[in-house]
């Protein structure tokens, strides 16, 4: 097998730091200095470069694809459209719906329907607009609602435009209550914006196989996915992971992958794929826009008697992770409370926009939106304190969710409410820059009113639903240069997230060897599920634990074997006793010896919902988090500042302190983004905004400085108590905002993002 | 693609004369962007780079003359006691990196309606200096845009530098976008009191086709500004004027906002940026932020 020139590095392994600390990133410097190699940097000797042709229609037939004057074009090596896709053409995270390239129609605009290799992306570029598709244009299926329920509509797929509908029944469904708020909450569509865009290389091998370097979020999902769409028995697709430049959903389902893949085996060459950001928002799939019934009711004095919801989620041309957030969104809807009695309808749909599949916060994000602003409403009508109502109604250890399932682990609920409600309050702004508009000279302080919000959410972690999700990991022991050493393999992606980080720590703390070198993540390992649903602490540390167990037993029994006696502990080098004393030193001990063990970490078994009831044990674990907003409107311009922004959060057990700060700023910003100006506009299936002109994410004069409280009350049923980390954050911040900002205005604002218009009428 | 590098003004109206499709190129903010789109694939970029003229600014016949390769940064810096407006709206382009090489010329070259020097220009009266081969010519920057993206010069010409009196009174810009920092104008407004004219300079940004100024409402308020004797303005004055201004947008729908926001928000402006101006005036007010 050849090898790329540029691909992924050898990290840092001179960092020491076990769990509970927070040492330097072993990438950290290299990033920082600009040195990192990401996927997008990815280079091989003969290499050409690859290009996709994407439908400019979201609804449309094919009649006919011609590709002769593009193969001509000088420079071009070779033209493929679906007539070449080697296996079968299609596939899909839960459902296998969505071709590799279109056939006779294409569903969304961006549908990928043609490939083009040649020896300058430039000329790439250039043969893709020879390419002629005979394109017979239909009406688009834009409205998730009518998606739902209009049998009049096109059917997009075989079973018709409804991808997954669920009903949760818990409770009287016909209880009735002293006060009663409703309100229909909409979400737009929200992009993961992660800043390096989708690229791989793949590399034709010998054996008629291939091996693909990219950046990905799921290594295994994505060989066995491309190997079917290619013809090839699994093992015959390799994969590694390059320089990956954020995911946050975006990478779990296909871009270039098959692709790549397909040229690269067709030529016989190596062949890269690299898309400019235009193209990456057409090349991954989006968050869910939604739409929201919501109702609550409850008694005189603030407690729930019963929440009914209706929600739609629109996740376009293909179903990608529609069932799962569905499934998360009916099982989480109503929030982190206790709410006797429920009924709760969700539908996943079809249709000609966007596809929409996994983003941090999959599937709690609409439904946290929705019933926040619920208890706001309520509230208000029982006028009450916002945060007081919430902490009335929290859920805690021992309470049963809306799918009577019994929480049993720590649900410090109400204690995350007082804890942001308690911190100090920002003084009355002074500083030019920090009023709405920011650096623009809008306002001196006209106009500008200030507001509070709280936003308070239940994220389940990990995979559910019956689905038996584990992490693999394999750990080697040995002496190099005279001083023990263990090199740490997973599949497991680093997206930026710190997994890297943790990796040594846990073997670090578990082995007690100072240097752990990380093998880079490829698939000549097992399976390590997806970086996503705020799994890898848990899942894959749980592995690498599992698998330093294994190299500390098997020491043990090597100190048994030389002296007999009993090991318990190995740390600072040496092999310890149960009564502390030093059996050995560690290096001495190993000698020449190389112990490896691979161990697996499965998670608590969890169960499918009841079809009917939706009642049923769908989750392993809940993270919960919540945020105090305090935000200054301009009332006049509508424009909003968000002046501080405060969170705590309960994360079980924090392995790295500072990374998970770092989860819990970043997931901050992203969902304050969301609440404020992130947002796709798609009109009849046409993105009208593909570009970071006018897809607007956070500036550092976006977002305020927060204050964090991390808890730490251990899951017991978890390695080490870790509670999942990445999502809660994104999820309880979109609703404080937005919360703020009603409260400083007094407008019902039933989306987000909310934008100038919303707040002056225009 | 040709690239030629000229040393000289000279050499650079002669090439331009000579390739009429080459493409300026200044700081390359926007021409980088617009090849890197495929959105052009001119046959020749003409660098500007080399310009020493096009890099200067300084004082000509009482005026100041700033050389249309001249970054915002430089600007902001050298020039905001001076041409406080035009300093405020280059504070507002981009972030530090498109500051230090995005310039004015360039702002003019792409006349984009969302270029942010433009409102700055018209309420100061700014005149454009155009030159080819042929002579050179000044345009008041008013007579400048002819449409969307588009301007007066010939095939063969350069923008070679605008020329601005100093500021005899206060000047206000104020741009509103849907983020605090680095965000393209949902709309702007710029602002130039003129006492030794007796008259106030305004200027729309992103509100037309092309950047334009509000002759009613400079009109207006020129009868009821009483310069000898300054009072504070009645509200009522200040939001007649606001609406003034509105009325002489005629924007348009799109990603960024909505026609009747834009309206509603020049409005709020233009009653903003005037009652900070006037009160500046007043001897009250804050200085503009220079
Ligand atoms: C990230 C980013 C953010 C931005 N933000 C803003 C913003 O907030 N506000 C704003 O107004 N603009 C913004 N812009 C656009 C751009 O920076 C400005 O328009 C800038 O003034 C362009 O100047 P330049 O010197 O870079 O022009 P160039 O890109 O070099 O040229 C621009 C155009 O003018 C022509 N040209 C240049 N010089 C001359 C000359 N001397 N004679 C004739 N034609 C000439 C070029 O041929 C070209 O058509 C942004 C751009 C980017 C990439």
């Amino acid at each position: 097998m050849s090898a790329p020139a540029r691909s992924p590095q050898v990290l840092d392994d001179k960092i020491s730091g076990g769990i509970g600390a927070s040492p330097q990133r072993p990438d950290g410097t290299l990033k920082v200095r600009g040195e990192f190699a990401y996927a997008s940097d990815l280079w091989h000797e003969n290499m050409v470069w690859g290009a996709t042709l994407r439908s400019p229609h979201p609804h449309a037939g094919i009649r006919s694809i011609g590709i002769a004057k593009a193969l001509a074009y000088p420079g071009v090596h070779a033209v493929l459209t679906h007539a070449d896709v080697p296996g079968e053409n299609a596939y899909g995270l839960k459902h296998q719906d969505t071709p590799v390239l279109a056939e006779d129609r294409v569903r969304y605009q961006g549908e990928p329907v043609a490939l083009v290799a040649a020896d300058h992306p430039e000329i790439a570029r250039q043969a893709l607009k020879l390419i002629e598709v005979d394109y017979e244009v239909w009406e688009p299926v834009t409205d998730m609602e009518r998606a739902a329920h209009d049998e009049t509509l096109p059917r997009l797929h075989e079973n018709g435009n409804v991808v997954r509908h669920q009903r949760i029944v818990k409770g009287d469904p016909d209880a009735r209550a002293d006060v009663v708020v409703s309100g229909v909450y909409e979400l737009g569509m929200q992009d993961q914006a992660f800043l390096g865009p989708e690229a791989g290389l793949a590399v034709p091998a010998e054996d008629g196989g291939v091996d693909l370097y990219l950046a990905t979020q799921w290594l295994h999902v994505d060989q066995k996915q491309t190997a079917h769409a290619l013809g090839l028995p699994v093992e015959k697709v390799r994969l590694t992971l390059s320089g990956v430049g954020g995911a946050f959903g975006g990478r779990e389902d296909l871009s270039m992958q098959v692709h790549s893949c397909m040229l690269a085996l067709h030529l016989g060459r190596p062949v890269k794929m690299s898309y400019n950001r235009e193209e990456s928002f057409f090349g991954h799939v989006h968050r869910h826009p939604a739409r929201m019934y919501y109702e609550h009711g409850a008694t005189k004095d603030g407690d729930l008697v019963y929440v009914k919801a209706r929600m739609y989620f629109d996740g376009g041309a293909y179903a990608s992770k529609t069932p799962v957030v569905v499934g998360n969104g009916t099982t989480l809807s109503v929030g982190p409370y206790n709410v006797p009695n429920a009924h709760i309808e969700g539908w996943g749909v079809y249709s000609n926009n966007p596809t929409c599949g996994a983003m941090r916060g999959l599937g709690a994000v609409q439904p946290t939106y929705a019933y926040e602003s619920q208890m706001d409403k309520l509230a208000t009508a029982l006028g009450m304190d916002p945060a007081e109502l919430r902490i009335r109604n929290a859920m805690s250890e021992g309470s049963t969710t809306v799918t009577g399932q019994v929480v049993d682990f720590p649900a410090p609920v109400a204690e995350l409410v007082r804890r942001v409600r308690d911190m100090p309050l920002p003084p009355p702004n002074t500083d030019e820059l920090g009023f709405p508009g920011g650096a623009a000279n809008t306002t001196h302080g006209e106009g500008v009113v200030r507001g509070i919000g709280y936003g308070v959410t239940i994220k389940n972690i990990a995979y559910a639903e019956g689905l038996d999700d584990y992490s693999t990991a394999r750990v080697r022991l040995q002496v190099i240069g005279g001083e023990p050493t263990a090199l740490v393999h997973t599949a497991a992606a680093e997206v930026g997230q710190g997994l890297v980080t943790v990796q040594q720590q846990i073997a670090r703390s578990e082995l007690g060897v100072e240097r752990i070198t990380l093998h880079t993540s490829d698939t000549s390992v097992g399976d390590a599920g997806s970086s996503s649903a705020s799994r890898q602490t848990y899942l894959t540390g749980g592995a690498v634990r599992n698998a330093c167990l294994a190299v500390a037993e098997r020491v043990y029994a090597l100190a048994a074997e030389r002296f007999g006696v009993e090991a318990t502990n190995l740390s600072g080098g040496k092999v310890v006793a149960a009564d502390g004393a030093v059996v050995a030193d560690l290096a001495e001990l190993l000698g020449e010896d190389v112990i490896e063990e691979t161990r697996e970490y499965h998670h608590r078994k969890t169960y499918p919902l009841d079809p009917e009831t939706g009642q049923g044990n769908a989750h392993v674990q809940y993270g919960f988090s919540a945020h105090r907003a305090v935000v200054d409107v301009d009332t006049e311009l509508g424009l909003v500042k968000v002046v501080q922004l405060d969170c705590a959060q309960d994360v079980g057990k924090a392995i790295n302190p500072d990374a998970v700060l770092g989860q819990i700023h970043g997931g901050s910003a992203q969902g304050l983004g969301l609440a404020v100006m992130e947002e796709i506009q798609v009109t009849d299936g046409v993105v009208r905004n593909p570009s970071f002109t006018d897809y607007l994410i956070p500036t550092i004069l976006d977002m305020p400085p927060m204050r964090v409280d991390i808890l730490e009350r251990p899951d017991p049923h978890a390695p080490y108590g870790v509670r999942g980390v990445g999502e809660p954050p994104t999820i309880s911040a979109t609703p404080a905002v937005a919360n703020a900002i009603r409260a400083a205005t007094g407008l019902e604002l039933p989306r987000v993002p909310i934008k100038p218009e919303h707040l002056t009428g225009t | 693609m040709d690239f030629f590098r000229p040393d000289s003004l000279a050499e650079a109206l002669a090439a331009k004369a000579e390739h009429a499709d080459a493409v300026p190129i200044a700081g390359g903010t926007d021409v980088m962007v617009e090849l890197n789109f495929d959105h052009r694939r001119p046959a020749a970029l003409l660098d500007l780079g080399r310009i020493v003229e096009l890099h200067e600014h300084g004082r000509q016949d009482g005026k100041v003359r700033i050389g249309a390769a001249v970054p915002y940064a430089r600007i902001i810096d050298e020039l905001g006691r001076e041409l406080p407006g035009l300093a405020m709206a280059a504070r507002t382009v981009g972030s530090p990196q498109i500051r230090n090489r995005g310039s004015v010329g360039g702002n003019l070259g792409a006349a984009s309606p969302a270029g942010d020097s433009h409102p700055a220009l018209l309420a100061a009266n700014a005149e454009v200096e155009i030159a080819s081969i042929r002579g050179t010519r000044m345009v008041p920057v008013k007579d400048f845009y002819t449409g969307v993206k588009r301007n007066v010069l010939a095939p063969d010409e350069l923008i070679t530098a605008v020329h601005i009196a100093p500021a005899t009174g206060a000047q206000q810009f104020s741009k509103v976008g849907t983020r605090n920092a680095m965000v393209i104008a949902v709309c702007a407004f710029g602002l130039a009191l003129h006492p030794d004219q007796k008259r106030v300079g305004t200027g729309l940004g992103s509100a037309a086709p092309t950047p334009r100024p509000a002759t009613k409402a400079e009109e207006f308020i020129a009868t009821e500004l009483d310069w000898e004797s300054p009072k504070p303005l009645a509200d009522s004055v200040l939001r007649r004027f606001g609406a003034l201004v509105a009325e002489a947008a005629s924007p348009i729908d799109d990603v960024r906002g909505s026609a009747a926001y834009r309206r509603h928000a020049l409005a709020v402006l233009a009653r903003r940026t005037l009652g900070w101006a006037w009160s500046e005036h007043l001897g009250g007010g804050r200085r503009a932020c220079a």
